[in-house]
């Protein structure tokens, strides 16, 4: 109940929002009869709709993870957003090697074997998109080669 | 015969070395993905687009060789749905009603090999049926002016929608997300920016690779450590493996019944496999009557959604090739495909590209005949990967997904996006928001406004010529009553869950 509740508000407020962004849409000497914001305010009325029914008649709400599963996903998430910024930077072998024993690590918590598992990965994966797909990826942070 | 001419050109391409090695190798990778637990043909093929463009083949091979993926996922996902009973996605779910418990009964060798055959079976026929009707719908869809694709373009987000949540406010809204995001970025026909809302890295608009990766793949890996991939070590032991001609003769009538309902759901724009499956599961049963023990291991039971699925599948790619509207999840992925490949689906395909369609069916009748091969004498292979830990598996998914983003365009945005787009997905799923209509949306958004915007140009702005020609205002009403129909059909039509292990 609540969770339906709630979405429903973020998708009223998040498609009001589409709609002005869509309305100041700069137009242009060419144009035809719909122009280019009658579309995208069309897909956002819809939307704000949709959102108005799920707040007045909401599902049953789902199962939510316990707050430790939930954390964990969370942690998931932060994993790899610091993996896309580590990426270029630090090159491919030890972000990856990394990143992959931590999420490793979360779905099966046994130390010594995720880090293996992650070192295995990042150096196989190197190898495959390196040698076997020639992929120009950097191995190792630059400056160190 | 233009057919027989057609099918030799077809075949001149297929038999090539490389082009055969390309759909063995496809066939390989696509049984080893769907047999992995939690990896399906529609997240599959996603995260192998990206890294296809590395090899840098032509078009024909590199959809012949996603096709075989694509194909040899189906037939994969049933060994993970009889040994493990977790379907690897949707459409393989009705094979666990019986696969299950014919696998606990230590008849899993069976269960493997009569589902097998009738992947076979519904797979060869739905190609089988692509090469009959394809071309004449392809003649039909030359009929089509802005007004009717417009049409089909929404009938395609209501049926889609329609069957993929218990919510109809949701569907409609997950396909409202897609139309959305595709909005994004610059507008072709004036040329401005649009709801990038002052972000550079918006201009170009959303890769809908990104979006793919993001919401199939990734978010995919949050469930699984959610669950801490608890799910996956229920497993049953795989004995010997015969032949059981008794049970697959006896359930020849079923595989060929199946096969046509499949295909019919899988023609469908927007319907897809899930239902194909479903219907025939459902239709066999209500043949067979209640003592045929359908539910408790029965190899009909087995037979039945195998057939139809991968029926459906091949049913899936008319829409997909001849209008440019997939029928499914993975034929959206696919579309994708097509996509960055340059190649416009649609009529003109079969008139200009010829050798990319034909291509395509002579590979598919080979796969099939490669995937028999793999999936009845050679099953135990894959049986094998089922012990690959999760704990192995999903990291190693998100890293193949993160480095196939980077290598489309070596931004950290777009995985900083993608990894938006898992957390997105995996919310959205937890809601019952359905997902594929959100890739669809991406896929279509532009298509859809430009058919809207050049109906309005040819009719100077009058909103009726939207439905003045019959077949707009068929696929309207069509539309129209595949929103409405499951808010009825619902409860009649309930889905039976996964027996619980």
């Amino acid at each position: 109940m609540a969770s339906d509740r709630v979405f429903g508000l973020v998708v009223i407020i998040a498609a009001l929002a589409y709609i002005a962004g869509a309305a100041q849409t700069q137009t242009s000497f060419m144009s035809d009869p719909v122009g280019s914001k009658t579309f995208p305010i069309l897909v956002g009325s819809v939307a704000a709709v949709c959102g108005a029914v799920m707040f007045l008649r909401p599902d049953a709400g789902p199962e939510w993870p316990r707050p430790r599963a939930l954390l964990s996903v969370a942690a998931a998430v932060a994993v790899m957003v610091a993996y896309a910024h580590g990426l270029k930077p630090l090159g491919f072998l030890i972000p990856t090697a990394v990143a992959a024993a931590i999420l490793s690590y979360q779905i099966t918590p046994r130390p010594a074997f995720n880090a293996l598992a992650g070192a295995a990965l990042s150096a196989a994966l190197f190898v495959v998109f390196r040698y076997g797909l020639g992929l120009g990826l950097a191995p190792l942070p630059k400056g160190w080669m | 015969m233009d057919l027989l001419s057609n099918l030799a050109l077809g075949f001149s391409i297929a038999l090539s070395p490389t082009t055969l090695m390309l759909a063995v190798a496809g066939c390989f990778l696509g049984t080893v993905i769907g047999s992995l637990p939690g990896l399906g043909p529609s997240n599959g093929v996603a995260i192998l687009i990206p890294l296809t463009f590395s090899l840098g083949l032509d078009a024909t091979s590199a959809l012949v060789l996603m096709t075989a993926v694509y194909y040899g996922a189906m037939y994969g996902g049933r060994i993970s749905s009889i040994l493990l009973n977790i379907p690897g996605d949707e459409p393989a779910l009705m094979t666990t009603l019986d696969g299950y418990p014919m696998a606990k009964r230590g008849r899993a060798g069976d269960a493997l090999v009569i589902s097998g055959v009738a992947s076979f079976v519904g797979a060869f026929l739905a190609t089988i049926g692509l090469m009959l009707l394809a071309p004449v719908l392809a003649r039909v869809a030359y009929l089509f002016g802005p007004a009717e694709y417009f049409a089909l373009y929404l009938l395609a987000f209501s049926t889609l929608g329609g069957l993929a949540s218990n919510n109809q406010a949701k569907a409609a809204l997950a396909s409202c997300i897609g139309l959305g995001i595709a909005m994004v970025g610059i507008d072709n026909a004036t040329g401005m920016p649009r709801l990038t809302f002052g972000n550079l890295h918006l201009v170009d608009g959303v890769d809908f690779l990104v979006a793919i990766v993001g919401l199939f793949a990734v978010a995919e890996v949050f469930f699984f450590i959610e669950s801490h991939g608890r799910n996956s070590s229920i497993g049953v032991k795989l004995e010997k493996v015969t032949v059981p001609v008794r049970d697959i003769l006896a359930s020849g009538w079923t595989m060929l019944r199946s096969s046509l309902v499949g295909f019919a759901a899988g023609v469908l724009p927007g319907a897809g496999a899930s239902l194909g499956s479903f219907l025939a599961y459902m239709s066999e049963k209500s043949i067979a009557g209640e003592k045929s023990g359908f539910g408790t291991g029965a190899p009909k039971g087995v037979a039945a959604p195998e057939a139809g699925n991968n029926a459906a599948a091949g049913g899936a790619l008319v829409p997909m090739l001849t209008l440019g509207v997939p029928g499914s999840g993975t034929t959206a992925v696919l579309l994708a495909l097509l996509m960055t490949l340059n190649i416009t689906p649609g009529p003109t395909l079969f008139a200009d590209r010829p050798e990319v369609v034909w291509g395509l069916i002579a590979s598919l009748l080979i796969a099939n005949f490669v995937l028999l091969a793999m999936n009845v004498p050679m099953v135990r292979v894959f049986v094998r990967v089922l012990s690959v830990p999760p704990a192995v598996l999903l990291p190693g998914v998100t890293m193949v997904s993160f480095v196939g983003i980077y290598s489309l365009s070596g931004s950290y945005f777009d995985l900083l996006l993608m990894v938006g787009f898992g957390a997105l997905g995996y919310v959205l799923r937890k809601l019952d928001v359905p997902t594929v209509p959100i890739i669809l949306g991406i896929l279509l958004g532009t298509h859809m406004e430009n058919a809207l915007r050049r109906a309005m140009v040819l009719s100077d702005g009058d909103p009726t010529y939207l439905f003045s020609s019959p077949i707009a205002a068929g696929l309207w009403i069509f539309a129209v009553a595949g929103f409405v129909a499951p808010m009825f059909l619902r409860r009649a039509l309930r889905k039976p869950r996964a027996a619980d292990a």
